[in-house]
């Protein structure tokens, strides 16, 4: 499994796909910090964008190196290799080189503008630890369309529907079940409701870091009380691994019974 | 005209001649307390307390005098009752450290009690693990200056107000350091009165309480971590001016609270880092100009009822919210005023941009309705959602917007 993540690693920090998201995360980390000249200003833009944009990046990551490597993948699968070591392999590969794009393409610009003197740089290592999660969560979940749906327009409409449902539609159907049943006590429903989407939890997870005043008002405190403490943390921080851990392991179930 | 300047000349003498007779208080003195002293002594006589720490309690003044603390004497009132009660003009304290009155559910025992009196000057005192500090009834013109007054309030009920004026006129209070009470200074039917430049800080209820006090200003005083900053209400002809409201976090907390108030001057004060800036509720008539609104939950939320408010150039600088609305109707006017979230163009050059600003978008209009929707904060389904109010406003009210916003942030000084 170790060569195979190796070789689609190499690989992949070979293409200039990964180098072209390293340093749109390097231009990107850069001119915020030329602008306000602001770390922790800085932090709050760049959530926004992390927060839409791994998951994106991520899902028409993983199907388009999926599909692409294809040929490649039907020769290993001559070799007496364990099924489950070539595709995990392949998965770890990607999300580690674009996790790998995203810390270093952010990390520079900010040790750059001094973020070891500021006192931001937890807010902004909890922000990188929140997009390499995003990055897993969504590769793993874009290898898992792409093993079910041998046509690749299928595949590419059903990952790109996947980010779609996450980051906007999802957000809205919460809104809408919110303000219909506001009748009712909310604050365990929209706890809840925000641990079964990965984007939403990392948002909330950034977010009472950074705009605690207008978060602490009303059900705020609730929030508080649960993401402000450290089990808090430790539950969100362990759901986000589930959500990294079960698609992995559908990746290993589909594999082992699809008929190349 | 002779005989009126010699009258005035020998007045002025037996004045002074009173005035210089002093009395001084020590262990090893003739007289030993306070109670004492204040007995032996003539009106306007000066007593001057020395080091050391005296138990006494209802020490009652009851002619003009004036009281002097040399080296930091403490009065001790050994939590029993009123400590000093002055029920006569022209006292003046100074230099005093009173501590330890009673505590009581029924009666307002208070560090210094100030009943009918006018013209007192109390200046450099610290009073210290107080019920009350100061409780001032029915006196006028006088000061209260560089205090220090401070308890350990641990619930509302069981605490007291640090200054607390009822029924008072042009009294000055200033300078002064007010922490851990419940109000930090409270003011009820008191008339032109001014409060400069106090710092009031950790107390649980508000750091400065107004009830039907019309006619008072206060400028250049520190708010900070209360319970809520400033509550004005029913109130008429407030100034406030260069006052700093900061950190008053919570779940109901703001950093000004409005409530029935009318012709009101809020000028050049700073708001920051508060959950609610300023909460406004059924005031009219009232100016807010210059002042700052820095990363606030909300910058103003306004509740109903409030007609002919005006809003010139402050700053709204990185605030969740910059202001929200329950209502559609209204005649309240922003003209002239910065705002952080602008996304307009200014193609004239003349530092005011050419698209209106609108201050309340869908999601506070939401988030006002449902609460609990705030945590759909900077989501992208939240931005879509404002993008497309602001186009075509349908549940925001329409002519809410700033005509003129401001390219660049107003100076403020």
């Amino acid at each position: 499994m170790f060569k195979i993540l190796k070789y689609s690693f190499y690989d992949l920090m070979r293409s200039s796909w990964s180098y072209v998201y390293f340093l749109f995360y390097l231009a990107l980390g850069f001119v915020l910090l030329f602008l306000n000249n602001d770390v922790s200003k800085a932090v709050i833009t760049l959530m926004n964008v992390i927060v839409v944009l791994t998951p994106l990046i991520g899902t028409i990551f993983g199907v388009m190196y999926y599909y692409n490597s294809r040929e490649f993948t039907e020769l290993l699968l001559a070799q007496p290799l364990k099924r489950s070591t070539i595709f995990i392999g392949q998965y770890l590969g990607v999300a580690l080189s674009l996790s790998l794009s995203l810390i270093i393409g952010l990390g520079i610009p900010f040790l750059a503008y001094g973020l070891l003197q500021s006192n931001a740089i937890f807010n902004f290592t909890s922000l990188l630890l929140v997009g390499a999660f995003l990055t897993f969560i969504f590769v793993a979940l874009a290898f898992n369309i792409a093993l079910s749906h041998e046509n690749k327009i299928k595949g590419f409409g059903y990952a790109i529907l996947v980010w779609l449902f996450l980051a906007v539609i999802y957000d809205g159907l919460f809104l809408i079940s919110l303000v219909m049943l506001q009748e009712y006590p909310l604050d365990k429903f929209s706890l809840i409701a925000t641990m079964f989407n990965p984007i939403d939890l990392s948002r909330i997870l950034v977010l009472l870091k950074l705009d605690i005043s207008a978060l602490l008002g009303y059900t705020g405190a609730v929030f508080q009380k649960f993401f402000g403490t450290n089990a808090g943390m430790l539950i969100s921080f362990f759901v986000l691994l589930l959500w990294v851990i079960l698609p992995a392991l559908r990746i290993i179930y589909i594999s082992k019974r699809k008929d190349f | 005209m002779f005989k009126a300047a010699l009258t005035f000349l020998l007045f002025n003498s037996i004045i002074l001649t009173s005035y210089s007779q002093s009395i001084d208080v020590c262990k090893a003195c003739d007289v030993k307390t306070l109670t004492d002293a204040i007995a032996k002594s003539k009106p306007h006589n000066k007593i001057i307390i020395h080091k050391g720490t005296y138990y006494e309690s209802d020490i009652t003044i009851d002619k003009p005098l004036h009281i002097i603390g040399k080296n930091n004497p403490i009065i001790d009132g050994e939590n029993k009752s009123y400590i000093l009660i002055v029920k006569s003009d022209s006292v003046t304290v100074s230099g005093l450290t009173i501590k330890n009155p009673g505590q009581s559910y029924t009666k307002d025992y208070a560090a210094v009690l100030i009943s009918q009196s006018n013209n007192f000057k109390f200046e450099n005192n610290s009073l210290e693990n107080v019920f009350f500090g100061y409780l001032l009834e029915k006196s006028h013109q006088g000061i209260i200056t560089a205090n220090k007054v401070s308890s350990n309030a641990v619930n509302q009920s069981s605490s007291g107000n640090g200054i607390h004026l009822w029924n008072c006129s042009n009294i000055t209070i200033s300078d002064n350091e007010v922490f851990n009470l419940r109000d930090g200074i409270y003011l009820e039917f008191v008339k032109e009165s001014k409060i400069l430049n106090n710092q009031s800080y950790n107390n649980m209820r508000y750091g400065l309480h107004f009830m039907f006090s019309n006619n008072n200003e206060y400028h250049n005083n520190t708010f900070k971590n209360n319970g809520a900053g400033v509550a004005v209400m029913f109130s008429k002809f407030i100034k406030m001016t260069g006052n700093t409201f900061t950190e008053n976090w919570g779940t109901a907390s703001y950093g000004l609270l409005l409530k029935e108030i009318y012709d009101a001057e809020i000028e050049n004060n700073t708001f920051k880092e508060n959950t609610i800036g300023i909460n406004v509720e059924g005031s009219t008539r009232i100016n807010y100009t210059k002042n700052n609104f820095i990363s606030n939950g909300w910058s103003v939320k306004i509740a109903g009822a409030c007609y002919t408010n005006n809003f010139k150039q402050n700053n709204f600088l990185n605030n969740s919210f910059d202001i929200s609305y329950n209502s559609k109707m209204h005649d309240n006017k922003f003209n002239n005023n910065y705002w952080s979230s602008y996304t307009g163009y200014d193609l004239d050059k003349n530092g005011i941009g050419d698209v209106p600003y609108r201050p309340v978008k869908l999601f506070s209009y939401i988030v006002n309705k449902t609460p609990e929707t705030i945590v759909l904060l900077r989501s992208l389904f939240v931005d879509i959602i404002n993008f497309s109010e602001k186009v075509s406003p349908v549940f925001t009210p329409d002519e809410l917007e700033d005509i003129n916003p401001l390219m660049s942030p107003v100076l403020n000084d």
